[in-house]
Formats: structure tokens, C-alpha cells, sequence
């Protein structure tokens, strides 16, 4: 089919690439390089020295682990949320035609589409014409609504590969509709359902531009994060921090990918 | 034949039961219970929101008193085209656009070699190296070009390293592009943006990619075309659905964006910084409400353009 696989890339084009995924990479292996760095004070390359001290000792900070665990909870809460409204939109969206069904494909994109300062402001200001308290939950309501995108275009993909006469074939055999969904739909969608929620975790445990319209006081990982960048207190620990969030969000885009390589796309699109 | 009629006019037992018939005859009920949470999530807390949010957009705000004037005006969208204001969109959209520009010329060859040479471990290895960088936490890729664009940091490290000081302080003397230091100029913001959303143009260029016909190039090539020929007229005018559906990505992603040119760049605000001003320690949300109704009318003409052109379907 495409001949030009046997033949070798042109030189120009290798370096190009090389250069285009390096530029990718390398500044992301420089956090590696600096969360074990003697310098404490500035920036300094190349580091003095080397240490780890800087591990324990951020190891011992109670702020870390309290915006750590705020981000996980926001995480998992809303990654459920979305979980179950996605896959409901996605099964409604795949099993039938009805009118509006592309308003609600677009619908479900919104979120994510338009930039995150605009849903941001948008739930800011509603909640307080709403008189609703700054909460975990008013994290929680803006993290769902852009996650719901991530599962559903997982469970979509895995729907569509799903064919419809399985249900029939399970129905007319006896079992009814609940039992259907729990032997036969829900076990045929687990791994895409399983990589969509991944996903989902990892977008809104990194999410902050949302986050910092609706957090008041509470500071999640990244809002945490964000004031070090804008006013760097503790370098060193902010290097760790930086470090152990890269690791932290490789280990579900690595499972979520084996997952789903075998035929659908991971919803990376558009994230 | 009795027995027949039996089976398939038997209800299922149970209440479980009893439901599922009535789902399995009525599709339109079991369709109303799937939508209808989604659709009251996302109806009423967001598009909710976004409907609250541009109605302030016709409010005002009373000069002396800062208090919100509750009448529906234009005045606010007027004040959009102050000098002020308008420099803040100008500078934005450029900046987008420029983004745009960069990213497409960085991703092509990329996608380009995962698209047509890369097979088996290589297709994986190029899929998770540009999976791995679209995933990482937005905050880290920033903070990386805080460490690496320091004026101790390892860019300038480099620089002196290859002699090269005299060019870079040439290059700062600049207008417009130059600066202190690379840090707070157009140019650092500029590259950080190009780094950020980076994977997010060579994704769709590489799925257009992927669907240009190998025969059509070997077709150019027996026509006697170069390779210069066959890349200009016949595979960039294929990727192109490609190129904008990704620009789609940068261009809105650069427009709404307030934290990188914060950190790295000068002062001078971007429309994200002004929203984000004017909701917070100016208490003017309806001038706030009003400039981010800017990068939507600007990204809904984007998105009417680029549908045209056919880039939904690389998507």
C-alpha cells in the first residue's frame, strides 16, 4: 500500500522529527534533573550538586499532602460523576436515532471547547448569584462537567464495536433488561469505561484554570502549584511536587492506552 | 403452537422484570431516563451558567458607585473598543495566530514521520511520545520553561556555552519580540504556548496524514514531479483539514489562556489576564462577561470557516 515505507526517510525530515519530539521531552526530563538539585535559591544550571534530601523533607509538609488529598477527592468524585453521565449520554447517543442527538454530541464537547476561563467565570458567577458557598463541591461541579467528555467519547467508540444483536441474542434468551446490562453490555464496556475514568482523573487532577473560579480558600495540587510559580517560596519543593505529578499522571495515560489500543482511540482529542 | 403464543406472550416476572418489558416496548421512556441526567448536568449548571454569564454581559456598571446597573445596555461591549481594551484583543489574536503558525510547521514533520515511516514499535513509541507530553500536567510544562528560560537556567547556560551571548542580546534589542530577557518577552510567552499545545496540532495533522493514499504520491512521482513538487501540490493540500483542525486547538487554547503569560511574558495583559482582573479585585463582571464573549464570537467564526473547509471530518 505505501511504497514509501521501504524507502528510507529523507535525512532533512528525521532531524526534523527527532528535533519536534526532543523539544517535547526534554523539558519535561529537566523537572527530573531538578527536584535533586543542592541550589535552593534560584534556578542555577548546572546544578552544584545532587541530594535527596529534598524528598524528605517534602515528604514532612502537611500543605503538600492536604492540597494532595483535596485533588484526589475532587478526582475521584468527579470522575464517578462523569463516569455515569457519560456512559448514559453515550448509550443514549449510540443506540438511537432521535432528534437533536448531534446538539447533544455538541453539547457534551462544549465544555472543553471553549476556553477555560469562560466556563470557569461562567460557574464563578452563577454561584454567586446563586448565593452558593465556595465548597469541595463547587470544584467538584465545574471538574464533572469537563470530564463527562472523556468518557463518553470512550464508551461511544466502544459502543459502536458493540453490536446491537448481543443484546437482542442475551433478551431473547431470557434475561431481562437489567440483567442484560450487567452480563452483557456493562462487562463489554468495563475496559473502555476503565481508560475513560483514567482519563478523567488525570484532566481534573490537573486541571486549574477551572479550579481557580471555584475553589475559594481550598487549594488543589495545581492551585498549590500555581501560587509557587507565581511567587516561588520553596523551590525545592515545588521541584519535587512537579516531579511526582509528572509520574503520577504518566502511570493512567500508560494503562489507559494498553487498554484501548486494540481498535478505539484513547478520547485524547481535544483535551 | 399454544405453547408458542405462551412464550412470547408471557411478561417477564417481577418488578425488574415488568420494567424491562416496558423499556424493550417503549425505547422512547428508556431514552428520556438515559438523557435525562446528562442533560440536566450539563443544561442547567452549564449552559446555565453560560447563559447567566452573557445576559451580564448587558449590564453595566455605574462609574461612581461601582455598583452593577441591572439595565440591559450596550455600553459595556463599547467599552470593549476603548484603545486599551482593544490592544488587549489585537495582542491576543495575534499571539494565537502566530501560535497557530509555529505549531503547524513544528508538527508537520512529525506526523508526517509517524504518519507515512514509523511502523510497529516505532508507530507506539512516536503515539505515547506525543500522548505522554499532551497529558502532562499543564502547570509542570509551564514550570519547566520557568526553570529552562531563567536567567540562570540552562537556556541561557547554553547560549554562553556556544558563544552565542551577542546573538541573543541582538536578538532582545528587538522591537516588539525582544525584551529584558527572554523571560519576560513576547517571545518566551510565545514559545511556552508553542510547547503547551504543541501535541495538540500534531494529533489531527498526523490522522489526515495517515489518509493520504501511498499510490497518489507514487503517482506524483511517476509524473515526473520532485519531492519538493509532490509535498507542495499534492500532500499539504490533503493535510491541510488536518492543520486546521488543529489550529482549532491552538488558536482557541492561546485565546483563552490567562496563567502562561502571566508567568512568562511582560505585562502587557492578554484577554484571559483582563477577564480574569476585571472579575476578581475590579468587581466589573459585566466588563469581564463582555470580553469573553470575545474569543467565543472570534472561535465561532474560526469554527464556521474551518467547517467549510471539510476539517471536521480529520478530527
Amino acid at each position: 500500500m505505501r511504497s514509501d515505507r521501504q524507502h528510507r526517510a529523507p535525512l532533512g525530515l528525521k532531524i526534523a522529527a527527532a528535533a519536534g519530539l526532543l523539544f517535547l521531552h526534554l523539558p519535561i526530563l529537566l523537572i527530573f534533573v531538578y527536584a535533586f538539585t543542592t541550589e535552593d535559591k534560584s534556578y542555577q544550571w548546572p546544578p552544584p550538586g545532587y541530594t535527596m534530601k529534598w524528598l524528605g523533607i517534602t515528604w514532612q509538609r502537611p500543605d503538600v499532602w492536604e492540597s494532595l488529598g483535596l485533588s484526589v477527592r475532587v478526582a475521584a468524585i468527579s470522575t464517578a460523576i462523569a463516569v455515569v453521565l457519560g456512559t448514559l449520554c453515550a448509550a443514549a447517543v449510540s443506540r438511537w436515532k432521535f432528534f437533536g442527538r448531534e446538539t447533544i454530541s455538541l453539547l457534551v464537547i462544549l465544555p472543553i471547547a471553549l476556553p477555560g476561563i469562560i466556563t470557569g467565570i461562567a460557574l464563578r458567577s452563577a454561584f454567586n448569584l446563586a448565593d452558593i458557598p465556595f465548597s469541595t463541591w463547587t470544584i467538584v461541579l465545574g471538574h464533572a462537567t469537563f470530564c463527562i467528555v472523556v468518557v463518553y467519547n470512550n464508551a461511544v467508540a466502544r459502543f459502536r464495536r458493540t453490536s446491537a444483536s448481543l443484546i437482542e441474542a442475551s433478551m431473547d434468551l431470557g434475561a431481562d433488561g437489567f440483567q442484560t446490562f450487567r452480563y452483557i453490555v456493562l462487562p463489554n464496556l468495563a475496559t473502555a469505561l476503565l481508560a475513560g475514568g483514567m482519563l478523567a482523573f488525570a484532566l481534573s487532577f490537573d486541571e486549574v484554570i477551572v479550579t481557580t473560579f471555584t475553589a475559594g480558600q481550598q487549594a488543589t495540587l495545581p492551585i498549590w502549584m500555581l501560587e509557587e510559580l507565581v511567587r516561588p517560596r520553596q523551590r525545592p519543593v515545588t521541584n519535587v511536587v512537579a516531579m511526582v505529578v509528572v509520574l503520577v499522571t504518566f502511570l493512567p495515560i500508560l494503562a489507559a492506552y494498553y487498554l484501548t489500543r486494540d481498535g478505539d482511540q484513547i478520547g485524547g482529542h481535544g483535551k | 403452537m399454544t405453547a408458542r403464543t405462551a412464550v412470547i406472550g408471557a411478561g417477564r416476572a417481577g418488578i425488574a422484570g415488568r420494567l424491562s418489558d416496558i423499556f424493550w416496548r417503549n425505547p422512547r421512556i428508556m431514552l428520556a431516563l438515559l438523557l435525562a441526567p446528562p442533560l440536566l448536568w450539563l443544561g442547567v449548571i452549564y449552559l446555565g451558567s453560560l447563559f447567566a454569564l452573557l445576559i451580564q454581559s448587558f449590564f453595566s456598571i455605574d462609574e461612581f458607585s461601582g455598583l452593577i446597573n441591572h439595565e440591559p445596555t450596550l455600553k459595556t461591549y463599547r467599552e470593549l473598543l476603548v484603545p486599551a481594551n482593544l490592544d488587549i484583543i489585537i495582542r491576543t489574536v495575534s499571539m494565537a495566530a502566530m501560535v497557530t503558525v509555529g505549531a503547524a510547521i513544528v508538527a508537520f514533520p512529525i506526523a508526517y514521520y509517524a504518519a507515512r515511516y514509523a511502523t510497529g514499535r516505532w508507530k507506539a513509541l512516536f503515539y505515547l511520545g506525543i500522548m505522554l507530553p499532551l497529558w502532562s500536567s499543564y502547570l509542570v510544562k509551564v514550570y519547566a520553561w520557568k526553570l529552562i528560560l531563567a536567567k540562570e537556567g540552562i537556556f541561557n547556560w547554553l547560549i554562553g556555552k556556544l558563544h552565542l551571548t551577542w546573538l541573543l542580546e541582538a536578538y532582545l534589542q528587538m522591537p516588539l519580540i525582544g525584551g529584558n530577557s527572554l523571560s519576560v518577552s513576547y517571545t518566551g510567552t510565545f514559545l511556552v504556548f508553542l510547547y503547551v499545545w504543541l501535541p495538540f496540532m500534531i494529533l489531527p495533522v498526523q490522522a489526515a496524514l495517515e489518509r493520504v493514499p501511498g499510490t497518489l504520491i507514487e503517482a506524483s512521482y511517476d509524473l515526473g514531479a520532485s519531492p519538493r513538487q509532490t509535498l507542495r501540490n499534492v500532500i499539504l493540500p490533503l493535510a491541510l483539514p488536518g492543520i486546521i483542525a488543529g489550529s482549532i486547538f491552538t488558536f482557541s487554547l492561546t485565546l483563552g489562556d490567562y496563567i502562561i503569560p502571566q508567568i512568562i511574558g511582560s505585562s502587557r495583559l492578554f484577554i484571559g489576564q483582563a477577564v480574569y482582573a476585571h472579575q476578581g479585585t475590579a468587581g466589573n463582571i459585566p466588563l469581564a462577561a463582555a470580553f469573553t464573549v470575545v474569543p467565543v464570537v472570534i472561535m465561532g467564526f474560526y469554527l464556521w470557516t474551518a467547517k467549510r473547509m471539510g476539517a471536521f471530518d480529520a478530527l
